[in-house]
This record gives structure tokens, sequence and C-alpha cells, in this order.
């Protein structure tokens, strides 16, 4: 045997081969190249002011527009609770829907249509929520906290049910059988035997869905206003949150106003980085046990 | 029936690299396993899926504290006839019946029985090891707790007693703690087994409980089946039918039949193990138990 048999040809499907490969690296760095300079931007710029007058900036009230120096602690304290309101609404509505989807609706004609209208809602662009907001509560109500809660609920609502839905249909059936013969009810079943299978997914499917709606600004412009002090009332008067302000002090003229957006940028992106770790966490621990 | 042939008469010839040896059944043994309580009894039992007629005309009686096999080829109904004895069919959409199985003369499909109250009487173990994801202590105690049973010392004893009912305690008594998922496919059978003694049904129906393991492990169960015949009835699907002749009293001969195109299942020959096999009285059993037929 002669050693130039059995080294690589060029044939077509090698060159054919060699291009795909270079055409995906190139297109792996054309993706790379945004995500790298948003959070280059938004670490420098946001690191600058965010680290100097640490932890002041995550406490302190806004100053006036010229005035140089720390403060977004509304905002933070208003993306805090308002979330925090959001999730209490969406997350235990969302996993009940998930569950009477896939454990007693199944294919009935309510659950069809159910399931059918979260797909929808997925789809709605959340300015609109912010509207229907605005029109069923703010009008009403005035400008608070918990409007903005509701907005942002509604656009929760729908992917946590699909979330939690998925994770459930994951459950073997053989687990719901193997309880059944031992003669537990279908809600003693669903209780002790679906849900602890499940839960890891539905909590991270959760956390990630509020690490999403923590950052959403258009559904907040109309329902919670813009505090320049710290409200912890959920339920009156105007708030304020770290999206809105990035939103209203990009727009202003002044160099102290745009750096305490940049912070608030990064404190936004801090924040939705710890969630996201915290549900990758909850279910690499869940696996673990199993 | 049982006649009187089976006793004067010398067993039938039937191919022996198939058919397991039988012992011979004096009639006062015969007399025995015929005098057993009556459990169940299935009158004229048809089975629906949907439109689908699956499983037509079962007429059988199953014994106490004996060992019923069901046997036949695939898809000839055999899963589905014992999941009617513990209403686990109407787990599937659009399955129902029609017919009687009566449980102690106790219409089990009558409109004021609880499909809860009979599975707690009528147990399962399914043909894939199913243990729930949690630990060893907790599948074996999860049909007591259902049942109300708190107290720690009480759990504990049903716990062990349990598991050494399905000859697991040795190698599990010290990780009791440890998920059951990381056992072996024969360990967590024989869990499954543990969890479904632990709630004292009166019947266990299992569903090809070796299909998933190797012979060894099938050997340890086979055994255990025959340790738990003296506390429970036990009804078995196999596809085995070695293991239904070694360990069961009565079998069950299922086979599939074309009727105008649609397959359906039917029960072709019940009667005593040691019958079945040395002296069927249908064509279609022995050619089946001989080889003959796949």
């Amino acid at each position: 045997m002669n050693l130039s048999e059995l080294r690589p040809r060029w044939t077509w499907r090698r060159l054919h081969s060699i291009a795909m490969q270079v055409a995906m690296g190139i297109a792996v760095v054309l993706i790379a190249i945004p995500l790298v300079l948003v959070m280059y931007s938004v670490i420098v710029k946001g690191g600058a002011i965010l680290f100097k007058d640490f932890p002041s900036f995550l406490t302190d009230d806004i100053p006036p527009e010229r005035v140089e120096g720390a403060g977004m602690g509304p905002a933070v304290v208003g993306t805090l609770l308002v979330t925090l309101g959001a999730t209490l609404i969406a997350v235990p509505l969302g996993v009940l829907g998930a569950i009477y989807l896939n454990e007693y609706g199944g294919t009935g004609k309510l659950a069809r249509l159910v399931r059918f209208m979260a797909l929808v809602m997925t789809g709605v662009p959340s300015i609109v929520m912010g509207l229907f907001v605005y029109v069923i509560w703010t009008m009403t109500f005035g400008l608070s906290g918990f409007g903005g809660s509701l907005a942002l609920a509604c656009l929760m609502l729908p992917v946590v049910i699909n979330t939690s839905e998925q994770m459930l249909k994951l459950v073997p059936n053989s687990l719901r059988e193997a309880s059944y013969a031992l003669g537990a009810s279908k809600a003693r079943t669903i209780l002790t035997v679906v849900l602890p299978a499940s839960i890891s997914g539905i909590v991270s499917g959760a956390l990630l869905a509020v690490a999403r709606a923590a950052g959403e600004t258009a559904p907040l412009m109309f329902t919670i206003g813009a505090a320049h002090e710290i409200n912890k009332n959920l339920f009156s008067h105007e708030n304020t949150s770290l999206s809105r302000q990035i939103f209203s002090n990009a727009q202003l003229a002044f160099d102290a106003a745009q750096d305490r957006g940049w912070g608030a940028a990064l404190t936004l992106v801090l924040l939705a980085f710890i969630l996201t770790l915290v549900a990758r966490l909850v279910t690499a621990l869940a696996t673990q046990r199993k | 029936m049982v006649t009187e042939r089976s006793t004067s008469e010398a067993p039938k010839s039937t191919s022996p690299s198939l058919a397991a040896p039988v012992p011979e059944v004096r009639a006062s043994a015969i007399d025995v396993l015929m005098a057993s309580p009556v459990v169940f009894d299935v009158k004229n039992l048809d089975v629906y899926y949907s439109a689908y007629k699956a499983v037509r005309g079962v007429n059988m009686q199953v014994r106490k504290n004996q060992i019923t096999a069901f046997i036949g080829p695939s898809g000839c109904g055999k899963t589905t006839v014992l999941r009617c004895l513990n209403r686990m069919n109407d787990l599937i959409p659009g399955a129902r019946i029609a017919g009687n199985v009566l449980y102690h003369d106790v219409d089990l499909y009558g409109p004021e029985v609880s499909a809860t109250e009979v599975r707690r009487r009528i147990g399962m173990v399914f043909q894939k090891p199913n243990p729930f994801p949690k630990s060893i202590y907790d599948n074996v105690a999860f049909g007591p707790r259902i049942n109300g049973i708190t107290s720690k010392a009480k759990l504990d004893e049903i716990v062990e007693k349990s598991l050494r009912s399905a000859a697991l305690w040795d190698e599990v008594k010290d990780r009791l703690r440890n998920s059951a998922l990381g056992m072996s496919g024969g360990q967590q059978q024989r869990l499954c087994i543990a969890r479904t003694i632990a709630v004292e049904p009166e019947v266990v129906l299992m569903d090809e409980p070796c299909s998933a393991l190797d012979p060894i492990a099938t050997a340890r169960i086979e055994d255990l089946m025959r340790e738990l015949k003296s506390r429970f009835t036990i009804v078995i699907v196999t596809h085995n039918m070695q293991q239904a002749a070694r360990t069961s009293d009565f079998t069950a001969f299922f086979t599939a039949q074309l009727d105008q195109g649609q397959r359906f299942g039917q029960l072709v020959e019940y009667d005593i193990t040691s019958k079945i096999f040395s002296n069927p009285k249908d064509e279609r059993t022995e050619n089946y138990i001989t080889g003959r037929f796949g």
C-alpha cells in the first residue's frame, strides 16, 4: 500500500465541507460582535458610576437631572417591587393553568382554547399589554407600581403557562400510573408525584420569565409613572423602574443623567444575570439529586 | 373445567424442547386449587378502545392465594384484561368495557365504586420498573402515607417489612435515603413490588414484570412470587411460557383473532396450569405451547 493513496483527496465534497465550516465560523463571529460590544459599553460606562458610589448608587434617591452623583434607589426598589408583584400574580396562575391544561383539560374544548390563547399572547407586543392595563386599571386607579405588575404579569403569564405545560408533559406517564396503582387520587398524584418530578423545570422557566419581565420598558411607560423618591408602596403613588430610568435618562442632554442611565443599565443586566444563574442552579441541583 | 381425565391418564406428550416439565397434579391437589375462594369473576368481558373492540367475551374466575398467568402472543389482550381488574384502563381516554368484573361478588365497574378504592386493594407492578424519582424509603412509604400513616416508627416498620418481603432489605438497608433511580433494573423492579405490597393489597397484578430483566433477576422475582403467594393473590401477564409453567397455578391462554379485517383478543382456554401445558383442550393452545404458532 502506497501512502499517497491514503492521503485525503481534494474532492468536491471535501471543499464543500471546508467552505461550510468557514461560513459557520464567520457567522459565529458576526453574532458575537454586537453581544460583546453591548456588554463592553454597558460594563465600562455603567461600571464607572455604579462602582464609584457602591452601594449607595443602588439606594440613594435620584438627584435632579443636572446634578452629578449617584442615585438609582427608587428605580431599584421599583423594579424589585413591580417584578415581585408580577411574579406573585403570574407564576401561581400560570402553573395552576398549566396543571389544568396538562392533567385535567387534555384535548377538551376549553383546554384547546386556553392553550391557543396562551400561544397567541406570547406574540403580543409588550406595549399592547401596557396599553391594555392602562385602559382597564390606570385610567381608573391612577399611576402605581401595581399597574406595572399587572402589565408584566400579562406578559409573563403565557410564557409561564407554556413552559410549565412542557415540563409537566415531560413527566413520564408510568409515574402517574404507579401512583394510581397504589390507590392515590388524582390530586394526590399531581401533588406528590407529578409536581416534584417537574418542579425544577417549572421554577427555572418561571425565573427566566421573571428575568425577561424585569427588563421590560414599554408596559411600564403608561402604568407606573416616574418617581424620584423611593416608593415602597406598590399600590399607590407613582413608582419607577430601572428600565424606565434608562429610557428617560438616555433622552436627556445632561452628562450626569446619562451616566446614571448607564449605571441603571448595568444594574439591570446584573439583575437578569443573577436570576438566570439562580435558574441554572436550581435545575442543576434538582438533576443532581436524582 | 377440570375433568377426571387428567388424573387417570398420562399427560399428553408435547414438544419437549419448549414445554417445561410439569409435575403431574393429583386429584387432591386439584381439589385444593378449585376449593380456593373466587376473587375475580369475569363475565362476558368486552373491552373497547373508543369504537374498536379490542377484547371479546372473556369469562374466567381468579382464585385466592393462587398465581394466575396470562399467556399468549403480542396484541392478544392479556394486558388489556389485566388492567381491567383494577380499573387502570380508566386512565386511557376512550377505554370502556361491557360485561362484568366481579370482585368478591361486587361489580368493580358499578356506579358507586371508586377506582381509587379499588386500586388500594388491587395493586399493580408494571412491565418497566417505574420507581418514583425519590429515595428508596420514600418509594415504599408512598402508599402507606397516602393511607394516612404518618408515625415515623410505623412507617419504618412497614418499609422494612415490605423490603424484606421483596428480598431487597439486605441490599439496600444502608442506603434507604439514596435515590431509587440509582438501583439496577432488577432491584428497581423488586422495589416496585415492595412498594405495591406496602399497602397490603389483597391482589397483586403483574404486567410482564420480568420482561426488562436478566435471567438471574427474573429467577429472584419468580422465587418472590412463590413466597408472596401465601399472602396475596397474584395475576401475572407473561410472554415467557416457561415462566407461566414454573410459577403459576392457573393459566389463561389468549390469542388474537381476525374478524372482518379487525384484530381482537380472545380468551381461548383457561385451566389449571398443568392441564394447559400437558393436555390442552384447544388446538390453538397446543400449537402455541409447542411452538408451532408464533
